[in-house]
C-alpha cells in the first residue's frame, strides 16, 4: 500500500501560516475564539489549500491560483461616497470598523466587541473540510459588523457595508438577522485600490425570520491585483424573501460563495449574478441551495459579460429534499463570450429526493445578436455604441429587476462605466 | 436624390443572386411605391439600402444625393438621412426605449457635427412626437419594442422616423399587422413628413395603404428588377388584375 505523502507547503500557504504567527498576539478573542483560530490555522496547516481533487473546487485550483499573500494591511484606504445618496454606511477600511449610530429599530455592533467576548466563538466553525474560506476568515478574523432588525420594522434608507481596501490582508465578518416581517435593503460592498495587492475574505450570515423581505446585494469592486474571498451563508425563515445580488466587477482571484438554506416553507430566493470578467482574472461564483421544507421556490440567473482572457465558474447546487414537495427552482447562466481566449465553465447540480417538484437549469453562450446590432446601427448608433448597448442590455436586464429606481441607475451607471472602461 | 443603376446584388452566405440589375431614381419630394409578387426582391432591396451587410453588391451603384453609400456602414448611411422601417421590428430586452432614442438622436447629431440634445429638450420632442401618434408614454418606459403589439411596434418605428428626421424613408411593408385604426395613424403620421426635400418610398403588397399614402410613383419589381414604373393608377390597375399580366408583357 503506498503511503499519500503530504506535498511539501506553497509559497503562499508558508505565507498564511507566517502571517497568522506574526498576528495572533493582536486577534481578538477570549481563550475559546484563541482556541477555535488555533485548530483552523493547524487545519489549513495539514490540507493544504485546496486544488482541483477537491470537489468544490474542483475549477478553482486555490493551492495553483493563490500566489501573492501579502502582509497584514496597514495604513488608511479612501472612502467613497455610499453607492445611493442618503445611505447609511457602515465603513470597514482597511478591515476596521467604526462606532456608528445604528437607525431606530437596528441595533448594531462590532464583530471585533462578539469576538472579544467570545460570542462569536459559535460561528468559527467552517461548514466542512472543504471550507478553506470559513477556515482562513475563521482563523484571521478581526473585526466586521453584526446587526439586528426588529421585527416588523421597515428601514428605508439602504445600509451600506463599505469595505475599502489598500492592498494587504483583511478578514471580516457580518451577521445581519432580520425580525418576523422585517423588511430592508443592504449593499455589501467591497472596492479595492488599483496597483495595490490584497488578499480579503469575509464571511457574511443572513437570518431571515418569518415573513422578512431582504434585498442584500454583493458589490464587488476589488483592485485588478486583489484576491477575493467571500462567503455568504443565508438562512430564510417561513415566508422569507431573499433578492440577492451579485455583480463581480474586479479581482485577480475572485471566489464569492453563497450557502442558502430555504427553511420555512413558503420561502422565496432570487439570484441575480452578474460578472463582469476582464484582463487575466479568475471568478468563481458557486452556490449551494438547500430547499429543505415543502413549498419553497427558487430562481436563479447568472449572467457573464468575457473579455480578454478572463475565466469564470458558476456551480449551482440545488438539493431538494424528501419532504420539500412542491419545490420549484429555476436556473439559468447565459454567457456573452467576447473573447476568443475567455473562458467560462458552468456546472449545474441537482439533488432532488422528492418526487413533486419542479427544477429546471440551462446554460448558454452566446456571442453579439447580429439583428440586434444591424437594427441599432440602422438607426445611426456607431457599431461600438451598439455593441455597448446590448452588452449593457444583457446584465441591465436583471438589474432593471430591483424596485428601487435610485439603485437601478446607480449600478447601471457603475455597469456602463467598468464596460466603456474594459470593452 | 436616390438613384439606383443597374444593381446586382446576392445574399453573402449561400451566393444566391436576389437583384439582378434593378435602376430605379426617386427624387427629392416624391412618394414611390414599390410593389411586387412575394420573393422578387422587395426586402431585400430595403435592406441593401440600409446597409445590411448579409447582402454582397456585385455590380452597379446606389447613389444618395450624388454620392455612392456603398462602402458605408448602416449607421453612417443613418446619419446622411436614410431611414429603414423595418418589416419586424427587433425586440431588445435590456435596452430601454428611451435611452435607445436618446442615443440613436444624439449620435446622428455628433456624426453631423450638430451639438447634443439636453435632456429636457429631449423628453419634449419625443413626447410631442408621441401624442401624435397616439403611443402611450408607459410603452416608452419598457425595454425596445420588448411586448410590444404589431401595431404598437409599427408606430415605435415611424416615432423614430418623427424624431430622426431623415431625407429619405423606406418603409417595409409597414401595413402588415395593422388594423384600419393603425393604419390610419401610421400612415398620417408618414404623411405629415412628406415634404419637397424628402422622398419616402413605400414597399407594400397592397393597394390599402396607398390609398392613405397616396404615391407619386408606383413600381412593379419582380425577380431583382423593376419591370415597370407608372403613376398611382398602376396599383389600382394591379390591385384589379395582379401581376400576371405586367409580368408577362415584360418577359
Amino acid at each position: 500500500m503506498n503511503m499519500q505523502t503530504k506535498p511539501p507547503h506553497t509559497a503562499a500557504e508558508k505565507a498564511i501560516l507566517d502571517s497568522f504567527a506574526e498576528i495572533m498576539g493582536q486577534l481578538p478573542g477570549d481563550a475559546p475564539v484563541t482556541a477555535a483560530r488555533d485548530k483552523l490555522v493547524s487545519a489549513i496547516s495539514s490540507d493544504g489549500l485546496p486544488t482541483r481533487r477537491v470537489e468544490s473546487w474542483h475549477y478553482t485550483d486555490l493551492r495553483n491560483l493563490l500566489r501573492d499573500v501579502p502582509g497584514q494591511a496597514s495604513g488608511a484606504a479612501q472612502q467613497v461616497d455610499p453607492l445611493v445618496r442618503g445611505s447609511l454606511v457602515l465603513p470597514v477600511v482597511q478591515g476596521q470598523s467604526a462606532e456608528i449610530r445604528a437607525p431606530e429599530g437596528v441595533a448594531l455592533s462590532s464583530y471585533m466587541e462578539l469576538l472579544a467576548s467570545g460570542e462569536a466563538v459559535k460561528t468559527l466553525v467552517p461548514r466542512g473540510s472543504d471550507d478553506l474560506i470559513g477556515r482562513l476568515n475563521g482563523a484571521f478574523v478581526m473585526d466586521g459588523y453584526s446587526f439586528s432588525v426588529a421585527a416588523d420594522q421597515a428601514i428605508e434608507e439602504i445600509i451600506e457595508i463599505q469595505s475599502t481596501q489598500s492592498g494587504g490582508q483583511v478578514h471580516n465578518r457580518f451577521a445581519a438577522s432580520f425580525g418576523a416581517k422585517a423588511t430592508a435593503t443592504i449593499v455589501d460592498r467591497h472596492l479595492g485600490d488599483k496597483g495595490q495587492t490584497g488578499l480579503s475574505s469575509a464571511v457574511t450570515t443572513l437570518d431571515l425570520a418569518d415573513g422578512a423581505d431582504v434585498t442584500w446585494i454583493i458589490l464587488q469592486g476589488c483592485g485588478e491585483d486583489d484576491q477575493r474571498l467571500a462567503q455568504l451563508n443565508a438562512r430564510l425563515g417561513a415566508d422569507a424573501r431573499l433578492k440577492l445580488y451579485v455583480i463581480n466587477a474586479g479581482g485577480k482571484l475572485v471566489r464569492q460563495e453563497l450557502h442558502v438554506e430555504a427553511a420555512g416553507e413558503g420561502s422565496h430566493l432570487d439570484l441575480r449574478c452578474v460578472n463582469l470578467l476582464a484582463g487575466d482574472s479568475h471568478t468563481d461564483v458557486t452556490l449551494t441551495l438547500g430547499h429543505n421544507v415543502p413549498n419553497t421556490t427558487s430562481s436563479e440567473i447568472v449572467r457573464n459579460v468575457v473579455l480578454n482572457r478572463a475565466r469564470g465558474v458558476f456551480q449551482g447546487q440545488i438539493r431538494v429534499a424528501q419532504v420539500a414537495q412542491k419545490t420549484d427552482a429555476q436556473m439559468a447562466c447565459n454567457t456573452l463570450l467576447l473573447s476568443d481566449d475567455g473562458e467560462f465553465s458552468a456546472k449545474p447540480e441537482l439533488e432532488i429526493f422528492a418526487d413533486d417538484v419542479i427544477c429546471a437549469h440551462g446554460a448558454t453562450v452566446i456571442d453579439i445578436d447580429h439583428n440586434h446590432l444591424f437594427y441599432l446601427m440602422a438607426r445611426g448608433i456607431s457599431e461600438k455604441s451598439a455593441r455597448g448597448l446590448l452588452v449593457n442590455g444583457f446584465v441591465d436586464e436583471l438589474i432593471d429587476e430591483l424596485e428601487n429606481e435610485d439603485l437601478v441607475e446607480a449600478l447601471e451607471t457603475l455597469i456602463e462605466q467598468w464596460l466603456a472602461d474594459h470593452g | 436624390m436616390l438613384e439606383i443603376k443597374n444593381l446586382h446584388a446576392r445574399i453573402a452566405e449561400d451566393g444566391t443572386e436576389i437583384i439582378r440589375g434593378l435602376n430605379l431614381t426617386v427624387k427629392a419630394g416624391e412618394v414611390a411605391a414599390i410593389m411586387g409578387p412575394n420573393g422578387s426582391g422587395k426586402s431585400t432591396l430595403s435592406y441593401i439600402l440600409a446597409g445590411r451587410d448579409d447582402y454582397e453588391v456585385t455590380e452597379g451603384d446606389i447613389l444618395y444625393n450624388g454620392e455612392s453609400i456603398l462602402e458605408l456602414d448602416p449607421s453612417e448611411r443613418a446619419a446622411k438621412g436614410i431611414f429603414l422601417a423595418f418589416q419586424y421590428p427587433v425586440e431588445i430586452p435590456g435596452v430601454a426605449t428611451m435611452q435607445f432614442l436618446k442615443v440613436a438622436m444624439n449620435e446622428q447629431r455628433k456624426a453631423r457635427g450638430e451639438e447634443e440634445l439636453k435632456t429636457p429638450e429631449f423628453i419634449k420632442l419625443v413626447k410631442e412626437a408621441a401624442a401624435s401618434l397616439q403611443i402611450n408614454p408607459d410603452m416608452l418606459k419598457r425595454p425596445l419594442n420588448v411586448g410590444f403589439s404589431g401595431g404598437e411596434k409599427k408606430r415605435a418605428e415611424i416615432l423614430q422616423m418623427k424624431l430622426l428626421g431623415p431625407q429619405l424613408c423606406v418603409l417595409d411593408e409597414t401595413d402588415s399587422g395593422l388594423d384600419i385604426d393603425a393604419l390610419k395613424i401610421v400612415s398620417d403620421g408618414v404623411n405629415a413628413l412628406r415634404s419637397p426635400d424628402r422622398a419616402v418610398i413605400v414597399i407594400t403588397h397592397y393597394q390599402r395603404l396607398l390609398e392613405h399614402i397616396v404615391p407619386d410613383t408606383v413600381h412593379v419589381l419582380y425577380k431583382g428588377q423593376v419591370i415597370k414604373t407608372g403613376d398611382k393608377d398602376l396599383a389600382l390597375d394591379l390591385e384589379a388584375n395582379g401581376y400576371a399580366g405586367i409580368i408577362e408583357a415584360a418577359a
